[in-house]
């Protein structure tokens, strides 16, 4: 299945802003962290379809993941 | 005694007579200083049936408890007046150095009454206090005004509060500024002491804000300000970004308004984002009075540089108004400082306007030739001065988004609650914002009771936005603890790390009270109903507690969040339950009584 990562804040350093990932059936928002190299402590927000969720949650193809450290403002 | 100095400034225009008198202990017992003491104050004397423009009307400004001390984010004073935009309590707060600065001159308070017969100012230098001619700054902006008066004053360490030309020219959106560019922005206050013929005031303070128990306060600093470093927010997210990090995670969520709230997603924003400016536009950060936190920026652009943007002025001059372009936002953001403009009412009401005009109301030959339309940056940024100046269609647009729309029988195209407009967030994806919107006693205000922290940051801890539980539960909490906060002269960005526990063993260590947390939250829930029953009594009701049409019956129509409402008449009769108000949202006299009011 094909996947959309976007990156915000401190995430993007070294890294990217939104990029497009295949991945196999049934992987879950950890199989996109430990490639980043970011530890799921590390997220503040993660966001698949703008709905928050946590690391152990299943992908389905045409998600879009959207992954914030601790950040705020108002 | 610490925290508190015990003085109350109070000047009357119309006679020319400057007096002082004690801070009433009792009431700062019940109602703290700043905000609650402010409005307590205004509510007792000030006539409900009041025109808010008139000799009448009064100016409350106010430091807070701990204003001024070396706790944390203690930098804020606020403007309490009956506000000419709505009628309700106008409580707009301000950080910079101002406010600690009243208070080392002597004063916890500064009361304006009556009217000036000529544009005046004034000059406080500890208990030296004069009314000044301030004829020749009268026209002038924030910054000349600041920097002419700073000369006269003839001490660099002055620090200056004033209102621009839109306060002046009663311009109901405008703003008391001071330090040049921080806002007590909302509410329409600059009008205010317009309507007074008060230009500014200057304050040299050299004493200090005692401390009632210093060797309490080194234990409870040291606990604050490790929690301010260790989290994530005020740690290490704000400071390095400023506010406007929000852009893309309220937009990822589905909730970030776009082109008047037509849409609510931008696929654009990024170009806009905290993340971009910080890479492209920062030049440094800007903290106020004691602040750890330093979310403030300062920014360049193409041919100026100057303060902010803050989140809501990136988007409401940004996305709200169909524009990436950060040149233009930067300018109209630095026009509104100048000006003595509230960024969140004026771009929004400009956003109405583009909207008029994209259904017809407004005819062209109403522009005088300039252009007032969705992605229109270079006419967005005219349009913001020629509201300060009141010229031409912006003279109608100066009195805010509801009356400009209902003047072209459209009053539904204004995003307000009780004629205050909604900043960057969309309701109908996150309920208790939604909630908080309604029944804000100011009108749409988000810093009232900030939900987003919880239903989207995460903090203090994760809710579902979409969900109703306990939202009515949490708008209550959230709206008394930050009517605290508000009252201490903090920040409410300290609350992303700080709790009621923290705030308690603050304004303990430095006052020598004895709170305990339940206390202190009634001390906000106090100040919640002593609003309300001023609402109440210049004609509000519960019918006012609502949103615009379109936030309340049309679904969001595009994004992550596609489909949702706010659910408003479901949590409603929850949160009057909850404040122990009968269903008509009027507090009970049970309710009142255990208060103490």
């Amino acid at each position: 299945m094909r996947v959309t990562v976007k990156l915000f804040a401190t995430f993007r350093d070294g890294r990217f802003k939104v990029e497009e990932r295949e991945l196999p059936q049934g992987s879950n928002v950890l199989n996109i962290l430990e490639p980043l190299n970011i530890k799921p402590d590390e997220v503040a927000i993660c966001l698949v379809n703008g709905r928050d969720v946590n690391a152990q949650h299943f992908l389905n193809d045409g998600d879009t993941i959207a992954l914030f450290p601790p950040v705020g403002g108002g | 005694m610490g925290g508190y100095i015990g003085k109350i400034l109070r000047v009357n225009l119309t006679e020319g007579k400057i007096s002082t008198e004690p801070l009433n202990m009792e009431l700062a017992k019940k109602y703290l200083s700043g905000r609650g003491l402010a409005g307590k104050m205004f509510t007792d004397e000030v006539a409900s049936d009041v025109d808010a423009l008139s000799p009448e009307n009064k100016i409350f400004i106010a430091a807070g408890a701990l204003t001024g001390t070396n706790a944390p984010t203690s930098g804020r004073y606020v403007v309490v007046t009956k506000s000419p935009l709505n009628g309700v309590v106008a409580s707009s707060n301000s950080g910079g150095q101002w406010g600690a600065h009243m208070k080392f001159a002597g004063y916890d308070m500064v009361i304006l009454e009556g009217k000036a017969d000529r544009p005046v100012y004034l000059s406080i230098h500890d208990d030296v206090v004069e009314i000044k001619d301030a004829a020749h700054v009268w026209g002038k902006d924030v910054y000349a005004t600041t920097d002419t008066l700073k000369k006269e004053f003839g001490d660099d360490k002055v620090k200056v509060l004033s209102i621009g030309p839109a306060g002046e020219n009663l311009s109901l959106i405008s703003a008391v500024m001071n330090d040049l560019y921080r806002a007590a922005g909302r509410s329409g206050v600059g009008a205010v002491m317009g309507s007074k013929n008060v230009k500014a005031i200057l304050v040299r303070g050299t004493g200090k804000v005692e401390n009632a128990n210093p060797d309490v306060m080194k234990t409870v600093l040291s606990s604050a300000l490790g929690k301010l470093r260790e989290n994530g927010v005020t740690g290490q997210g704000l400071p390095t970004y400023g506010t406007a990090v929000l852009v893309n995670i309220i937009n990822e969520s589905g909730i970030y308004p776009v082109k008047n709230f037509q849409e609510s997603y931008d696929a654009e924003a990024d170009l806009i984002s905290g993340e971009t400016m910080t890479a492209n536009h920062l030049i440094k950060k800007d903290p106020c009075y004691r602040c750890p936190i330093a979310c403030g920026r300062y920014s360049k652009w193409e041919g100026g540089e100057g303060a902010g943007p803050e989140y809501e002025t990136v988007w409401v001059f940004g996305s709200n108004s169909g524009i990436h372009d950060f040149d233009a936002i930067h300018k109209a953001n630095d026009l509104c400082n100048k000006l003595g403009l509230d960024t969140i009412s004026v771009g929004a009401t400009i956003a109405a306007g583009m909207e008029l005009v994209q259904r017809g109301y407004i005819k062209p030959e109403e522009l005088d030739g300039t252009p007032l339309e969705f992605g229109n940056a270079a006419g967005m940024v005219e349009w913001v001065r020629k509201i300060g100046y009141a010229e031409g269609l912006g003279a109608k647009m100066a009195l805010g988004s509801y009356r400009f729309a209902e003047s072209y029988g459209a009053p539904e195209l204004s995003m307000t609650v009780k004629k205050l407009e909604i900043p960057a967030y969309d309701p109908r994806g996150v309920q208790g914002q939604g909630l908080q919107f309604a029944t804000s006693n100011r009108g749409g205000c988000h810093v009232r009771g900030y939900m987003i922290s919880p239903e989207i940051l995460g903090l203090p801890e994760k809710l579902d936005r979409t969900s109703l539980e306990g939202k009515a539960t949490w708008v209550k909490i959230f709206q008394d603890l930050t009517a605290v906060i508000d009252s201490l002269g903090l920040c409410l960005f300290s609350s992303f790390a700080l709790g009621l526990s923290d705030y308690a063993a603050l304004v303990n260590a430095v006052t020598g009270a004895n709170y305990t947390d339940e206390e202190l939250l009634a001390c906000g829930e106090r100040i919640w109903n002593n609003e309300r029953l001023h609402n109440l009594r210049v004609g509000y009701s519960a019918a006012e507690d609502t949103l615009p049409k379109r936030l309340i019956q049309d679904p969001i129509v595009d994004g992550p969040s596609k489909g949702q409402t706010l659910k408003l008449a479901e949590l409603l009769p929850k949160y009057y339950a909850e404040r122990g108000w009968d269903e008509a949202g009027v507090p009970t006299p049970e309710c009142l009584t255990k208060l103490g009011m």
